[in-house]
């Protein structure tokens, strides 16, 4: 792994976020449909960022948590767009080697008869490169 | 009036019903929906990173099938509309992705983001008229309670998709109007239903859902709507739920009296 500062900078050059801009109030966290699966919340993501704090991060399950539902990014008074840097976070894990959530071989045994092409295409993109 | 029509894949596999009645009712009020031809699938969740070219180059060749014939384009599943409407944004706005995009893509003429991109609602609301609509209804829905689920992708980001209100919403409520029923507002009807998480977490969805499909079964809806298959699957998936989900053209189709009883 690269340097916790080069990933930063990646982070923030992938998601476009700018860290500095975050006044902490919080609501990227209350409005997250996920925060109570997450371990590192929402509001986080942009602490660490900014500290260039980014091991834990890679490690974090809160990037497979994530719905990419746009209510932090809807809701955040100064556009700082938490969820972009989430999905930056996943995209830094998943161009790495291994760095997959989803291998096809586990696709069979999820799979039932009502499935709609989207939820695999959509499991697809998000969970690996 | 004709338009390039955007189905993507779903439409043609587990959501026919989104796809058949839109086709249907479209004849009957007025308009006419062209599929591009050799479209592909527009990958179903858009593309975040601001590096990412590749993933979005499909929407782009779509986009210019219908800016080649002067065409706005429509959709119809919320993904294909959230990522088709976001790639459009990106080729007419966001000059590194345009550029790359266009040097990629190699077309007889840069694509930067002609085409008028509109959501099958958007077209019923801003190019028919929901009076119009009225007009044609011969089977009204009427004492029908019906809730209006939204989800997030038609809705969010909101500075791009530009499709209504994000936090209040009401062109589905103007819609179930129009089709003479009902429309019950409840506090999650724009609250997500998990996505793609139902794959690998399938509880986390269902909790999620169990919210929605309570909340608006506590507000006195009978039915709920949507344009979503994956919402549709999601909101299926609940152990609780008594109230039936349907996309919402099937009701359009109803009251436009194209559905056989």
């Amino acid at each position: 792994m690269k340097s916790e500062k080069k990933q930063a900078e990646k982070i923030k050059e992938i998601s476009g976020v700018n860290p500095l801009k975050c006044m902490k109030c919080g609501k990227c966290s209350a409005t997250c449909p996920s925060f109570a699966e997450m371990d590192i919340k929402p509001h986080q993501f942009v602490s660490y960022v900014q500290n260039e704090e980014i091991e834990e991060l890679t490690k974090s399950v809160s990037l497979w948590k994530c719905l990419s539902c746009f209510a932090c990014v809807e809701r955040c008074p100064r556009d700082v767009k938490p969820g972009k840097i989430i999905d930056a976070v996943r995209q830094l894990v998943e161009r790495e080697k291994d760095g997959d959530y989803l291998s096809p071989n586990e696709i069979p045994e999820l799979l039932d008869p009502e499935i709609p092409q989207q939820l695999l295409v959509s499991a697809f993109r998000r969970y690996r490169r | 009036m004709k338009y390039s029509y955007y189905p993507g894949c779903t439409l043609k596999n587990k959501a026919q019903a989104l796809d058949m009645y839109a086709r249907a009712s479209a004849s009957v009020l007025g308009f006419e929906l062209e599929e591009v031809s050799e479209w592909q699938c527009c990958g179903g969740v858009y593309p975040l990173g601001s590096d990412e070219i590749a993933t979005k180059l499909s929407s782009v060749r779509v986009l210019n099938e219908a800016k080649k014939k002067d065409q706005a384009l429509v959709t119809l599943c919320s993904a294909c509309h959230h990522v088709i409407k976001r790639v459009n944004d990106d080729m007419k706005n966001v000059p590194d992705i345009y550029q790359k995009a266009n040097r990629y893509l190699q077309l007889e003429e840069d694509y930067r983001g002609e085409t008028n991109v509109y959501h099958f609602l958007e077209v019923l609301r801003d190019q028919i008229g929901f009076d119009k609509l009225k007009e044609k209804v011969v089977k009204p829905l009427t004492g029908k309670k019906i809730g209006a689920y939204y989800g997030c992708l038609l809705l969010r980001p909101s500075s791009i998709l530009a499709f209504d209100n994000p936090e209040n919403p009401k062109i589905l409520e103007d819609f179930i109007r129009a089709i003479g029923a009902e429309p019950v507002i409840y506090p999650y009807r724009n609250e997500c239903c998990g996505g793609y998480i139902s794959l690998k977490e399938k509880d986390m969805s269902k909790n999620m859902c169990e919210k929605i499909t309570q909340s608006a079964e506590g507000f006195g809806a009978d039915m709920l709507i949507t344009a979503c298959p994956l919402c549709m699957y999601n909101l299926n998936k609940t152990e609780s739920k008594k109230i039936p989900v349907y996309y919402f053209t099937e009701l359009l189709a109803e009251a436009l009296g194209l559905k056989e009883d």
